[in-house]
C-alpha cells in the first residue's frame, strides 16, 4: 500500500445519526422525491431525525465563525464550502477521497471535504486553509511552502498545507519517513514533493521554536 | 561582439538574475487566496454539465432531452451531437445543460434519453496485428545504407521490442470555463495555457454556430491555472458550449469537467511501440539503426517520434504506422513525442551497450558527437557531472545485479534535447510618478514561474527589489503574448520585459539627467537609485527620480522578437539523467533510490524555479515510468481507471532522493534565455527503464514498469536461460523462485 488513506470521519452530528440519515435517504428514494428536488423551494416538513430531500438549514463552525446556510442533504462539505460560502481554498479534484486537495480539519483531524456531507459537519469544529492566516500573518507552514518552492501550479497546495498543519499538530518532530507516510494521502501533479518534504521538516522546526518560546 | 543596449547584464552586474528567488505568487497560492477558474463564483451563477457518450463508437438514433428540460432548476439544454451523428470515444460530448446547482445539473443528465446503435471500435493498439484497417502507414525515412551497415560482420547488433503507454494529463484543475455575457460582450474565465489565443478561437467557433460575436467583444481571464502540461491550448467543445449556455440562460455558467471526463476526454499522451535493431562497431561506434514504430493518439492516430533520438546514427531506416483508436483525442504533453523517442531509443542503446559489455555512459559519451548542433561536448560534460553526482563509478555494475539478495539494484541513464526558443511577446512597462512599476503581458503562469521571471527581469533592469514590481498577466486584453507551450514562455516574456524595461528606463534617464548634471548614457539604475556610473555622489532615489514625472507616467512597449540585433535568447538544450533503483524480484516492485538530472537552458533567470521545473519533471517522470497508464478495455470500449484512485500518480513516498544540477556560467549564460518546461521530463522513463534492466538483467520491454510486467520479464529471462542451457521450461508452479 503506497498511500495511507484517511477515512471519512464517523460523525454523529447532534440530533442525527448516520443511520437516521441513511434511513431518510432510502425513504426518499422509495418515494421518488430524491430524483426530483424542488430547487429553491422550502424543504418538506421532515420526519423526526430525517433530513431532506430538499434543502435544510444548517450551521457550520468554520475557522471560529458560525455560517448558516441551506443545503440538500446530499451536498458535500466541499461543495458547500466552495459553492455557497465562497471558501474556495479547498479544491475539487478527484471528488472521491483520494487526492487530498480538499483537505480540511474537522475537530483536529484532517478529512477529505469531498467525503463528508455538509450536514454531517454540523456541530463540529472546522478549520480550512482560509483560517490559517486569520491574523493577517502568513502561517509558518504556508511560509515554509513558499520558501522551499513546494508548489508549482498550486492547485494541490492548500490541501497539502492543511494536511501538513494537521500532521505537525500531531507529530511535532517528524522524520522524513514520517512525512512521507503522514502526507501520503495528498497528491500533486506538477511534482512538488521534494519541496514539500523540505517544507514540512522546516515548518516543524519553526513551529517547535514558536512553542518553546511561547 | 558589440554591446547592445538590451543585452543581459554581465555576470558581475546581476543582483537578481540567476539567484534563487521565491516565486512572487507563492503566498497567494499556498494560502488558498489565489482564484483559479474553478474558484470563480459569480452572482446568479449556474452550473453546466455535459452528457457524454458511454460508447467508444456509436451512432445516435434517438435523443430526448424533454424530461431534463422540465426538471425544476434546469435553465437550458443544448444538443451538441444530434440524431444521426456519431460519437467516436467514450466521453464524446452529446448534450450540454445548465442548472441552478451542480446537483440539479447532475440529476438532469440522468433524465436525458439517448439511443445508440453501436458501431465497431478499437481502443487497444499495442498489438499491431489486431489493428486491422485502423493501422495506416505513416511514412519513414532512410539515411545512408542501413542494409550494408548491418551486414558488416564486424558489427554487434541488438534487437528488441520497446514501448511507452498512453497516459492522461490529469491536470488537478479540470478543464473548464466560466462564461458571462454582459450585453454583446463575452467574458470567459478559462483554465487555459493560452490566454491570448482563446478569444479568437472562441469567437470563430461561436460564429460558426450562428452566434454573431466579434473577437473584440470576447475577453479571457486566467490568473491561475491548475496544471496544463500541454492539454489546455484550445477552448474545446465544452468551452464553446458554456458560452452558448450562458447566452441562452442569460446568466453566468460554470462548466468544469467531472474527473472521469477529464481523464477520458481531456488528456492523452500518445503511446509508442517499436521493434528496433541497432548496430555498433566492437569499439562502441554506432553505425546503424532500423525501427518500425507504431502508436495511437486517439481518432487521428499519431506521427512518428523523432527516431533515433538525439543521436543521428549515420545509416538509419525508420518506418511508422499510425493507429486510429476510439479513445479520447491526443493532446500535446510536455515535450511532445520526446519521452516516447527517449524510451524507445535509449532502451535500445542500453541493450546494445550491455551486449558490447560497455558502460552505457562511456558508450553514449563516445557517440555524443552524433548529436545535432555540435552539442556532443556539452553532453559529455553533463554525463561526467551526472556520473559524479550519482556515484556512478562506485554503484554501477554490468547488467544484472549478481548479489544474492532478492532486492536487485541497478542504474540507468538517458539523454535528451529540446528547442525552447522564446515565443512572440509584447509587454507594457509603466513607471508611475510615485515610483511604482507595472509590467503587463497577456501571458499566463502555469506554475512554471512566469510571473516571477517577469518581475525579476524588470527589477534587475531598474535596480529595484522584486517586490517593487507589479506583474499583470492572465488577461487577453493585455498586450499579446503567446500560448505557453514548447518551453517558449520564459524566453518570450523575459526578452519583451527586458526590452520594455530598458526603454522605459531610458525615458526616465532622459528626464533626470539634467538635474543630476550627468549625460543619460552615463546613468545607471542600481540599488534603488539612479546615479552616475561609478560616482554615487550624483544620485537620486528611485522615488525622487520618478517624482520628476509629476503627473504623467512613462510607458514603453517591449517586444520579442524586435528589430534590434540584440541576442537575448537561443534555442537548443540538452540534458542527461541517471536513475538508481531497487527492484524486488519477489514482488516486482520498483523503488527509486535516487535520480540525478543535469540540464542546460542558457541564462537562468530564477535558479529556484528552474530547479523546481527539473525536480517536478523527474517526479512526473517517475510517475509515468512506474505507475501511470490509461488502461483501456476492448470489451467495453472504456477506460477502466478514469479516476484518481486507480489511475496512479506517484506519491510523496515514491520519489527517493532527487538531485538537480543546472549548467550555468560561461558557455551557457551568453546564450540568453531558453525554455525549460519540457526537457527534463523527457529522460526519466528511459533512465528508470534502463536502471531496472541493469538491476534484474532483463529488459522489461514497455513502461510503466508495473510489478506484473517486471515479474513477467524475470520469468521470460529465466525461461530463456534454461532454454539456452538445453533444459525444459519450468512448470508454472516452480516458476516463483529465482
Amino acid at each position: 500500500m503506497r498511500r495511507k488513506k484517511r477515512n471519512s470521519p464517523e460523525l454523529p452530528p447532534e440530533g442525527l445519526s448516520r443511520r437516521d440519515f441513511l434511513k431518510g435517504a432510502s425513504m426518499a428514494v422509495s418515494t421518488g422525491l430524491l430524483a426530483a428536488p424542488q430547487a429553491g423551494a422550502a424543504a418538506p416538513e421532515p420526519s423526526p431525525g430525517v433530513l431532506g430531500p430538499g434543502a435544510v438549514p444548517i450551521t457550520l463552525q468554520i475557522n471560529g465563525k458560525a455560517h448558516s446556510l441551506k443545503v440538500e442533504p446530499r451536498v458535500t462539505l466541499l461543495d458547500a464550502l466552495r459553492n455557497q460560502l465562497d471558501l474556495t481554498g479547498a479544491k475539487k479534484v478527484c471528488d472521491r477521497g483520494v487526492c487530498g486537495a480538499c483537505t480540511v480539519i474537522l475537530d483536529g483531524r484532517p478529512v477529505y471535504a469531498c467525503n463528508v456531507l455538509a450536514i454531517e459537519a454540523e456541530g463540529h469544529r472546522l478549520e480550512t486553509i482560509e483560517g490559517l492566516a486569520t491574523t493577517g500573518e502568513i502561517h509558518p507552514v504556508t511560509a515554509a511552502f513558499v520558501e522551499h518552492d513546494a508548489q508549482q501550479c498550486g492547485f494541490c497546495t492548500p490541501g497539502f498545507v492543511v494536511a501538513c498543519k494537521a500532521f505537525l499538530d500531531k507529530h511535532p518532530d517528524p522524520t522524513r519517513e514520517d512525512v512521507e507516510r503522514g502526507l501520503g494521502g495528498n497528491l500533486c501533479r506538477c511534482g512538488t514533493y521534494a519541496g514539500i518534504r523540505e517544507a514540512v521538516l522546516d515548518a516543524a522546526k519553526t513551529l517547535k521554536g514558536g512553542r518553546a518560546n511561547g | 561582439m558589440d554591446k547592445c543596449k538590451y543585452d543581459w547584464p554581465a555576470a558581475g552586474e546581476r543582483s537578481l538574475i540567476g539567484k534563487r528567488i521565491k516565486r512572487i505568487d507563492g503566498p497567494a497560492k499556498a494560502s488558498g487566496q489565489a482564484k483559479y477558474t474553478y474558484d470563480i463564483n459569480r452572482p446568479g451563477l449556474l452550473f453546466g454539465k455535459i452528457y457524454r457518450s458511454p460508447y467508444a463508437h456509436a451512432k445516435i438514433t434517438a435523443l430526448d432531452t424533454s424530461e431534463a428540460e422540465k426538471l425544476p432548476g434546469v435553465k437550458t439544454v443544448q444538443v451538441i451531437l444530434g440524431v444521426g451523428k456519431e460519437t467516436n470515444w467514450v466521453g464524446d460530448e452529446i448534450v450540454a445543460l445548465a442548472a441552478e446547482s451542480e446537483e440539479i445539473a447532475e440529476d438532469a443528465l440522468g433524465k436525458i434519453k439517448v439511443q445508440f446503435e453501436e458501431l465497431p471500435y478499437l481502443v487497444l493498439e499495442e498489438n499491431l496485428e489486431q489493428a486491422g484497417d485502423h493501422a495506416k502507414s505513416a511514412g519513414g525515412k532512410t539515411a545512408g545504407d542501413p542494409a550494408k551497415a548491418f551486414s558488416d560482420p564486424d558489427v554487434v547488433i541488438s534487437e528488441g521490442y520497446y514501448g511507452i503507454q498512453t497516459i492522461t494529463h490529469c491536470c488537478l484543475e479540470a478543464h473548464g470555463n466560466v462564461a458571462e455575457w454582459t450585453g454583446e460582450k463575452l467574458l470567459t474565465y478559462s483554465s487555459t495555457q493560452n490566454v491570448p489565443g482563446l478569444p479568437s478561437q472562441i469567437g470563430q467557433s461561436l460564429r460558426e454556430q450562428g452566434v454573431n460575436v466579434p473577437d473584440k467583444n470576447i475577453e479571457t481571464i486566467c490568473n491561475y491555472v491548475g496544471g496544463g502540461f500541454g492539454s489546455k491550448f484550445g477552448p474545446d467543445e465544452w468551452g464553446i458550449h458554456v458560452a452558448q449556455l450562458a447566452k441562452a440562460a442569460g446568466k453566468p455558467v460554470k462548466l468544469m469537467l467531472d474527473r472521469n471526463m477529464e481523464m477520458e476526454a481531456a488528456g492523452a499522451r500518445p503511446s509508442s511501440y517499436a521493434q528496433i535493431k541497432v548496430a555498433a562497431k566492437k569499439d562502441g561506434t554506432l553505425v546503424a539503426w532500423d525501427s518500425h514504430s507504431w502508436g495511437t493518439g486517439g481518432p487521428t492516430g499519431t506521427g512518428m517520434p523523432p527516431l533515433p533520438y538525439v543521436l543521428e546514427i549515420p545509416n538509419s531506416s525508420t518506418q511508422h504506422t499510425s493507429i486510429s483508436t476510439n479513445t479520447g483525442p491526443a493532446r500535446a504533453w510536455r515535450a511532445p513525442d520526446h519521452p516516447q523517442a527517449a524510451v524507445l531509443t535509449m532502451g535500445a542503446l542500453e541493450d546494445l551497450a550491455a551486449k558490447l559489455n560497455m558502460d552505457p555512459i562511456e558508450f553514449l559519451s563516445k557517440n555524443a558527437d552524433l548529436a545535432a548542433g555540435g552539442r556532443g561536448k556539452v553532453y559529455r560534460e553533463e554525463f561526467q557531472i551526472a556520473a559524479e553526482l550519482a556515484d556512478w563509478q562506485k554503484n554501477w555494475h554490468p547488467r544484472g545485479d549478481k548479489t544474492t539478495s532478492h532486492i536487485k539494484r541497478g542504474m540507468g541513464v538517458s539523454m535528451h534535447t529540446w528547442g525552447g526558443r522564446g515565443h512572440n511577446s509584447m509587454c507594457n512597462v509603466t513607471i508611475h510618478p510615485d515610483g511604482s512599476v507595472e509590467v503587463t503581458i497577456g501571458s499566463q503562469d502555469l506554475g512554471t514561474g512566469t510571473r516571477t521571471v517577469i518581475a525579476i527581469v524588470a527589477a534587475e533592469t531598474f535596480g529595484l527589489p522584486v517586490e517593487a514590481i507589479t506583474v499583470n498577466i492572465g488577461d487577453s486584453k493585455y498586450p499579446p503574448d503567446n500560448a505557453s507551450g514548447g518551453s517558449t514562455t520564459v524566453g518570450g516574456v523575459s526578452a519583451s520585459t527586458r526590452r520594455g524595461s530598458v526603454d522605459a528606463l531610458s525615458q526616465l534617464f532622459a528626464l533626470v539627467a539634467p538635474s543630476l548634471g550627468v549625460p543619460t548614457d552615463q546613468l545607471v539604475a542600481v540599488g534603488g537609485h539612479i546615479q552616475a556610473k561609478g560616482d554615487d555622489s550624483k544620485k537620486l532615489t528611485w522615488k525622487e527620480a520618478c517624482a520628476k514625472l509629476q503627473v504623467k507616467s512613462i510607458q514603453a512597449m517591449g517586444k520579442n522578437p524586435d528589430a534590434s540585433k540584440c541576442k537575448l535568447g537561443d534555442s537548443g538544450v540538452g540534458g542527461v539523467q541517471i536513475a538508481d533503483v531497487s527492484v524486488d524480484t519477489e514482488t516486482g516492485l520498483v523503488k527509486i533510490n535516487k535520480m540525478v538530472a543535469v540540464q542546460d537552458c542558457g541564462l537562468i533567470i530564477d535558479l529556484k524555479t528552474a530547479e523546481s521545473q527539473c525536480l517536478g519533471a523527474m517526479i512526473m517522470g517517475i510517475s509515468y515510468a512506474l505507475f501511470e497508464q490509461k488502461i483501456m478495455d476492448q470489451i467495453t470500449g472504456r477506460m477502466l481507471n478514469n479516476n484518481m484512485e486507480f489511475y496512479k500518480l506517484a506519491g510523496i513516498g515514491d520519489i527517493g532522493e532527487l538531485v538537480v544540477h543546472m549548467m550555468t556560467g560561461p558557455g551557457y549564460d551568453e546564450r540568453g534565455t531558453i525554455g525549460l518546461g519540457e526537457p527534463p521530463v523527457i529522460s526519466p522513463g528511459a533512465a528508470i527503464s534502463n536502471a531496472v534492466a541493469n538491476a534484474i538483467g532483463v529488459r522489461v520491454p514497455t513502461i510503466p514498469l508495473t510489478p506484473d510486467k517486471v515479474l513477467a520479464a524475470l520469468e521470460k529471462g529465466r525461461a530463456e536461460r534454461r532454454s539456452a542451457l538445453g533444459r525444459a521450461p519450468l512448470a508454472p508452479t516452480e516458476g516463483g523462485v529465482a
